[in-house]
């Protein structure tokens, strides 16, 4: 297929969804790895979340909530125009996705600091 | 995988998708609700401990977000490699299995 028929907001929803996919898949099993390990005790756990305020993590975490929310939405646009009948507002609901995760980011940010 | 196979693991996509839904909404809700509060140990595990409600919902959660990874990484591993058949059937079932292990762990931790 060649750029220009790439280079269409339905496409960029596609890589979207496939990318934070990927990244999530992978950060899946560290997620639960960690939490699993430090839950052994409070005193164990409370040290875990002393790392996760360090600046930098902070802001991985934001990316990971902005993944998540971004996954979510692209997923309910998937979902729609699989079973639902009408399309032709398929751009209109990539818009309501990106614009769903960023507020999303945007809320988690917010709360954070 | 038949053509068979391969439906039921579109429909189980699309079905774990459907949960998915539904509980990411409340973890992200739980998240900023948790950042507000501080995020203690102390108050994620009063939140959590002895709690059944929320012990079923984090073993559904990871169950789903197992099953839900390993198809997608199926996926994607065999419209971007040549890697198909039997040997990389296995290899997602076993990383999801391996995967949903270890999310039931965590969700037994925060419970007990």
């Amino acid at each position: 297929m060649s750029w220009p028929a790439r280079n269409h907001p339905n496409y960029w929803a596609f890589l979207l969804h496939r990318m934070s996919g990927l990244l999530l898949a992978l950060f899946l099993p560290l997620h639960f790895w960690a939490l699993g390990t430090a839950i052994e005790g409070a005193a164990r756990l409370d040290g875990f979340l002393r790392w996760t305020s360090a600046p930098l993590v902070k802001l991985a975490e934001i990316g990971l909530v902005v993944l998540l929310a971004a996954h979510l939405t692209g997923g309910l646009r998937l979902l729609a125009i699989e079973f639902l009948a009408w399309r032709r507002w398929q751009k209109t609901a990539v818009a309501l996705s990106a614009g769903a995760s960023l507020a999303m980011g945007l809320v988690f940010l917010l709360n954070l600091f | 995988m038949g053509a068979r196979g391969e439906t039921w693991l579109w429909i189980l996509q699309r079905a774990t998708a459907a949960v998915l839904a539904g509980a990411v909404l409340v973890h992200l809700a739980t998240l900023v609700y948790a950042v507000r509060q501080g995020l203690s140990a102390a108050a994620i595990l009063a939140r959590t401990e002895g709690n059944l409600a929320w012990l079923g919902f984090y073993l559904l959660f990871a169950t789903a977000a197992a099953l839900h990874a390993g198809i997608g990484l199926r996926t994607v591993l065999r419209e971007a490699t040549p890697w198909r058949g039997p040997s990389l059937d296995g290899a997602v079932l076993l990383l999801a299995v391996a995967i949903a292990a270890a999310g039931w762990r965590a969700a037994f931790g925060l419970f007990a």
